[in-house]
This record gives structure tokens, C-alpha cells and sequence, in this order.
């Protein structure tokens, strides 16, 4: 019988032909497609939006905001042009300089992406924050990043930027997206400084490898680190736009991540913006039966969603094809964790095409490896490299890396360095990036498998990383949350596996005597890291343990706590205390 | 089961998802998840929850429609009537 999970049926691909494509692709062949600056260099926001609203396309829906009502609004390359241009402007007043960190703690409203390109207009470098961080998380990235102006609501800045203001002094002005006057010098309407700033601006000179974007990211040690991006960065969403999601003139794209995670940003902003389509922004969360109507009813054609949506779109009882119209949507892409081959299949059947699983991180700055429309694709595997990018199997000791050549060998899965999107710093911690890099590999991380035919396979990562909702978490900045409740005398996090959510956070926590290890007590500790971290990082469980398995140095073993929660054998334990 | 016993199962499941927050500061057409910063995946739990506790099977598609104390306690009233139907 022949695999029903053949090729995406579409003649106008714009890879027709992996294989062929690879042969021939060159990263400057397809940047002389990018418009550049008039007086030379690149902008992201040109790229993005001033392109297309100075040429054909600027009349075409740039932004289509669902609100929470489900009405809509939408914003042209041309509004967008205007809009953005005035934030630019407005930051130039608050004597913004090139470099400066611009952040955001928004929901999905329009502001969010106004603010995004503005600032990358401006030359200042943006940084958006997940809105439902709880304040320590906010700092953390605020104070690490230098951040000198903070876009936000009321709400959000009075429940928690407001108690952290002596915390940080660097950061010189709050703009209110939602308040009609200014509170004061420092926190500030946006919208009247917006109606008062100039609709034009000019982007002065911007060089490939100016700083653009800054994300911050989970490590197994410290606190989560600030991968910098540069404007180059915009070659690999054009491309990736292009080829991977296959964005033809008049699509309309819909990415449901939160531009708080670097998808959303990536993807959720540049890349469907650099390829001159419409871009779907839900301001709600997640609800199957909404997601649906917002695919029949505003008519994507491209969708790239994560597994934990496809798995609570697959509890529903109905096929969506019988109870709405999907017939415009062509392409389906998921990240963010690795899309089981059940899933895949589950995505053939229910939408007559499979889901297109593929890899990347907050590093690489756009998708790396994937399955693509043209590419007869393995239920279960990453994909494929991006042509232009050298991927490879190896191992790594010490400084050296040997790489592995059979097929299906695990090891640690390693990108050739250079790429555009490639993150050009930690910031602030050379130390921390230089060794992500052994000689001209850069070190991902993540454990994989590459097949005889070129497929490459997730096996797990190769640390402690937690991977919830597809977002990344480091236990550390957890464990020193909880430490800081007078009940806590140690913690330790892990990933617990979970269907839905891939992994969730579970700590153990040692009490401090006079402490009792009951329901009141796990409540309140849950209470006060759900108050301090917010619901996106805090552990949703929580167990009282006597004592944590250390190494002889002292070191937590996160990885024998996993293996006993799961039953699974304890492995090495001859560092065990 | 009166709307206020059920106000209260729904109280006592909340507490244990979001302990940081007071259900009782929830006011009927307030947007749960909102108000208590519940994200998607314990708004998950909490509906299992609910559901464990009034024997019914909500089923996804319906998650969108309970998003409030009073569509919750219309929901878990109308639900139970058909059961008993």
C-alpha cells in the first residue's frame, strides 16, 4: 500500500524540489531579493513593512488584529508604515540612542507589533517579554538587559513593574499603551505622544551586524540569558518565509505564538511582514472551537501552531473539515517541541495534509531543520537542514568535536556557525557564548538522530531544560524563586512528562524544620512561586522530599530525581553524596 | 445542587490551581483565567477537575464558552439536568 502521507499537493511550491533547491541555493543570491537601505545597509522594519508600503502592496492587509470579541481591525503595509514610523519618532524624543533596549510586556494588541518594528526603525534593540510573567522573571530580563524604555498596560505596570522601579534605575521611561495622559515624567501616555509625533521618518544608516532583537532564554545554570540578533537576522525569516512556510503574494498566514517567545516574534511578526502577506494576530488564548472559526473565517492559507494546541484540538470529538469551511488552508507547521508521528498522522486525516513538524531555538534565530510542502514528510522526524545550513551529528569532548556518520547515531546535534539569524552574543556573558561554540560548530543542546535518507530525529536535550508548552524554562531561575520562601530550605526542578504540555514543572522542595509537610503548606509555596514567577514558569506540582540527591561536590541531581519520579532506571550514580 | 454549593466546588478546585489568588474577589462575568492568571493548561486541569466532581465529560470545544463564573454554574447546572435526563 502506498504512504498516504505523501507530499503536500501544490504545484506553485516554492521549493518544487528539496534536493535541487539545496544545489543551487546561495544566502546572497536570495538577499539581493531584500530591498536594502537607500543609503545602503538593512533594516528589518524596511524589510518588513516600508518596502512594501512605499511599492505594490501597500494597500494589502499587513495586520488583521482579532480582538477578544472576535471583531476585527485591520492595519495596511501603509498604516503600519505611519504607525511605526511615529513610534520611531517618539522614541527619538525620549533621546533614545542606536542600541538602546526597547521592551515590551503586552498581550497580542496591536501596540505590541507597532512598537517592534518602530523600534527596530529607530536602530534600538526590542526585546518583548511574555505578558503573563510574574515580576521576576520581568526584572531579571529588564535589569539584565539594560532596558532603557518599557512598553506596557496599566494593569501590567501597576500589578508588577511599579514595585520594581528602585530596582531599576536604568530604566528611564514607561509608556502606557492604554492610558489617555501622562502620570508623570517618567510613566507616560503613548498614544499622546504618538498623536503629536511626526507619521514620516527616515531610518538612518543600519548595518547587517547592528543589533536588533534580543530574547532571553533558559539555562540549566543561571539565569536565563540574552541572546542578541542582528539585522542580517532578516534574511533567514525572509527565507524561511519563503520556503519552509512557502508565503505566496496574497496568503493569509496566522501564527499562534505569543511574540513573548521568539517564535512569535520570528514568525509572529518579521517573517510573514518581510514576505508582504497578511498576518493573523488572536489577542485571545487558546480555544479550540475559536481557532477554528478564525481559520474558516478570515481564510488561512498557512498556519504554524505547537503541539500542545494540536494535541487539545485532537481531545475534541468533532472533525473540523465537516463543521467548517477550511478549504483555503494549505500548510500546517508546528514547533516547539517535537510533534509525535501519531500527531502527524492524527494531522492527515483531520485536515487532509500532514502537520509539518520543525526545529529551531532562541540561537538560531529562524527555523533550522523541518519538514517542508514539497518534501515527502516522516511522521516524527524534525526534517530536513534549511538549505544553506550544515547540519551534523557529533560528539563532543572537551574542546573537539568527532562527528558521528552512521546512520541513526545519537549524539548531540551541532549546526555549522554563520547562518544570518545566528545569535551574535550572550549578553554580557562571553564566557557562557563562546561555549555554545566548538571550532566551527555551534553546540544546540539538543540530542538527535540523523537516518540513512538525511532525516534527522529528536532524541531529548542534552541538560536540564525543561521544555513546557514549548517554552523553554531553566530550573535554576525557578529553585532560587522558591528558595526565597521561609519554608523552603532546598529545591529542585525538573520536567515531568505530560501529554499535553510536553513537560510540566514539578519541584521537590526540602522544608525547613518547624515546617509541616502538608496540603496548606504545598499550597502556599504554590501560591507564592505563581505570585513571583507567574503561570508560565511556576511548578504546576509540587512534592516535599527529606533530601535532594547531590553529587560529592554538592551538585543537584536533577536527572536521578527525574528518573525515580518516571520509575525509570537511576543510571551512573557513582558521583551520588 | 444550588448554584452557591456549586459556586463553592468551583472555589475549592481553583484554590488548589491558583492558591495566590482569592476566588472569592471573582466577581460572575469575570474572566476566570484572567482575573486569576489561570494559563491555558490549568484552565485544562481546572475543567478535569469539575468534571471529576460532577461526573460530566465537557468536552473541548465547549472550553471556550465557559469562561465565566455565571456561564460556568449555567454550564455545569444544564449539563447536569441532561444526565439525569
Amino acid at each position: 500500500m502506498k504512504d498516504k502521507l505523501g507530499t503536500i499537493s501544490r504545484t506553485t511550491s516554492n521549493m518544487p524540489d528539496y534536493d535541487t533547491f539545496c544545489s543551487q541555493f546561495s544566502w546572497e543570491k536570495e538577499y539581493e531579493s531584500l530591498d536594502g537601505l537607500p543609503e545602503g545597509g538593512i533594516n528589518i522594519a524596511h524589510e518588513a513593512v516600508d518596502r512594501h508600503a512605499n511599492g505594490d502592496i501597500g494597500n494589502t492587509v499587513a495586520l488583521r488584529w482579532v480582538r477578544k470579541d472576535k471583531s476585527f481591525e485591520d492595519f495596511t503595509y501603509i498604516d503600519l508604515k505611519v504607525r511605526t514610523s511615529r513610534f520611531a519618532n517618539v522614541l527619538d524624543k525620549l533621546e533614545t540612542q542606536k542600541g538602546d533596549g526597547i521592551f515590551s510586556l503586552l498581550g497580542r494588541v496591536p501596540s505590541l507589533y507597532v512598537a517592534a518594528i518602530g523600534t527596530l526603525k529607530a536602530r534600538a534593540v526590542f526585546c518583548p517579554m511574555f505578558s503573563v510573567f510574574g515580576p521576576e522573571p520581568a526584572f531579571q530580563r529588564l535589569s539584565k538587559g539594560k532596558a532603557k524604555v518599557l512598553v506596557t498596560t496599566t494593569v501590567l505596570f501597576e500589578n508588577k513593574i511599579k514595585q520594581l522601579l528602585d530596582r531599576l534605575p536604568l530604566l528611564r521611561t514607561i509608556l502606557l499603551v492604554d492610558a489617555d495622559c501622562h502620570i508623570d515624567d517618567k510613566v507616560r501616555s503613548l498614544s499622546l505622544l504618538m498623536s503629536k509625533a511626526a507619521d514620516y521618518y527616515t531610518i538612518k544608516n543600519t548595518q547587517p551586524e547592528d543589533p536588533a532583537l534580543l530574547h532571553f532564554t533558559s539555562g540549566t545554570t543561571g539565569m536565563p540569558k540574552g541572546a542578541l540578533h542582528v539585522h542580517r537576522a532578516v534574511l533567514t525569516h525572509f527565507v524561511t518565509g519563503k520556503y519552509v512556510l512557502d508565503l505566496h503574494p496574497g496568503d493569509v498566514f496566522w501564527c499562534t505564538a505569543d511574540p513573548g517567545w521568539v517564535t512569535g516574534t520570528s514568525y509572529g511578526i518579521i517573517a510573514p511582514l518581510v514576505n508582504g502577506v497578511t498576518n493573523i494576530v488572536d489577542e485571545e488564548e487558546f480555544d479550540a472551537a475559536r481557532w477554528y472559526s478564525i481559520l474558516e473565517e478570515h481564510r488561512v492559507n498557512v498556519w504554524y501552531t505547537a503541539p500542545t494546541a494540536i494535541r487539545r484540538l485532537m481531545r475534541m470529538d468533532l472533525m473540523p473539515l465537516d463543521s467548517y469551511d477550511l478549504s483555503p488552508l494549505r500548510l500546517i507547521h508546528s514547533v516547539g517541541e517535537p510533534l509525535q508521528a501519531e500527531e502527524v498522522v492524527w494531522g492527515k486525516k483531520t485536515y487532509g495534509m500532514p502537520i509539518c513538524d520543525n526545529w529551531w531555538q532562541t540561537e538560531t534565530g529562524g527555523i533550522m531543520i523541518s519538514n517542508y510542502a514539497s518534501m515527502k514528510v516522516r511522521p516524527g522526524s524534525m526534517g530536513k537542514p534549511l538549505p544553506g545550513i550544515e547540519a551534523a551529528i557529533g560528539e563532543v569532548e572537551g574542546e573537539k568535536v568527532h562527528l558521528l556518520t552512521k546512520p541513526l547515531e545519537q549524539g548531540h546535534l551541532l549546526l555549522k556557525a554563520g547562518w544570518p539569524s545566528m545569535f551574535r552574543a550572550y549578553l554580557d556573558e562571553e564566557e557562557r557564548y563562546k561555549k555554545c561554540f566548538k571550532g566551527q560548530w555551534y553546540i544546540t543542546g539538543d540530542l538527535a538522530k540523523k537516518d540513512a535518507d538525511g532525516y534527522y530525529w529528536f532524541v531529548g536535550r542534552a541538560d536540564d531544560i525543561i521544555k513546557t508548552s514549548g517554552h523553554m524554562v531553566g530550573p535554576f531561575e525557578v529553585e532560587s524563586a522558591l528558595m526565597e520562601h521561609p519554608a523552603v530550605a532546598e529545591a529542585a526542578i525538573i520536567g515531568k512528562p505530560n501529554a499535553i504540555i510536553g513537560e510540566l514543572v514539578k519541584a521537590f522542595v526540602v522544608l525547613e524544620s518547624g515546617f509541616e509537610a502538608n496540603e496548606a503548606t504545598k499550597l502556599d509555596i504554590k501560591g507564592y512561586s505563581r505570585k513571583k514567577l507567574g503561570p508560565a514558569i511556576a511548578p504546576k506540582e509540587i512534592a516535599f522530599i527529606k533530601r535532594l540527591p547531590k553529587t560529592k561536590s554538592g551538585k543537584i541531581l536533577r536527572r536521578l530525581l527525574k528518573a525515580r519520579e518516571l520509575g525509570l532506571p537511576e543510571g551512573d550514580t557513582s558521583t551520588l553524596e | 445542587m444550588k448554584d452557591k454549593e456549586t459556586k463553592a466546588v468551583i472555589f475549592q478546585i481553583l484554590i488548589k490551581i491558583a492558591p495566590d489568588v482569592d476566588p472569592e474577589t471573582l466577581e460572575m462575568e469575570d474572566n476566570i483565567r484572567e482575573v486569576l492568571g489561570i494559563d491555558s493548561f490549568d484552565f485544562l486541569q481546572f475543567i478535569i477537575g469539575l468534571d471529576e466532581e460532577f461526573g460530566l465529560k465537557t468536552p473541548e470545544e465547549d472550553y471556550g464558552k465557559i469562561t465565566t463564573l455565571k456561564a460556568l454554574i449555567t454550564y455545569i447546572k444544564a449539563a447536569k439536568q441532561r444526565l439525569i435526563k
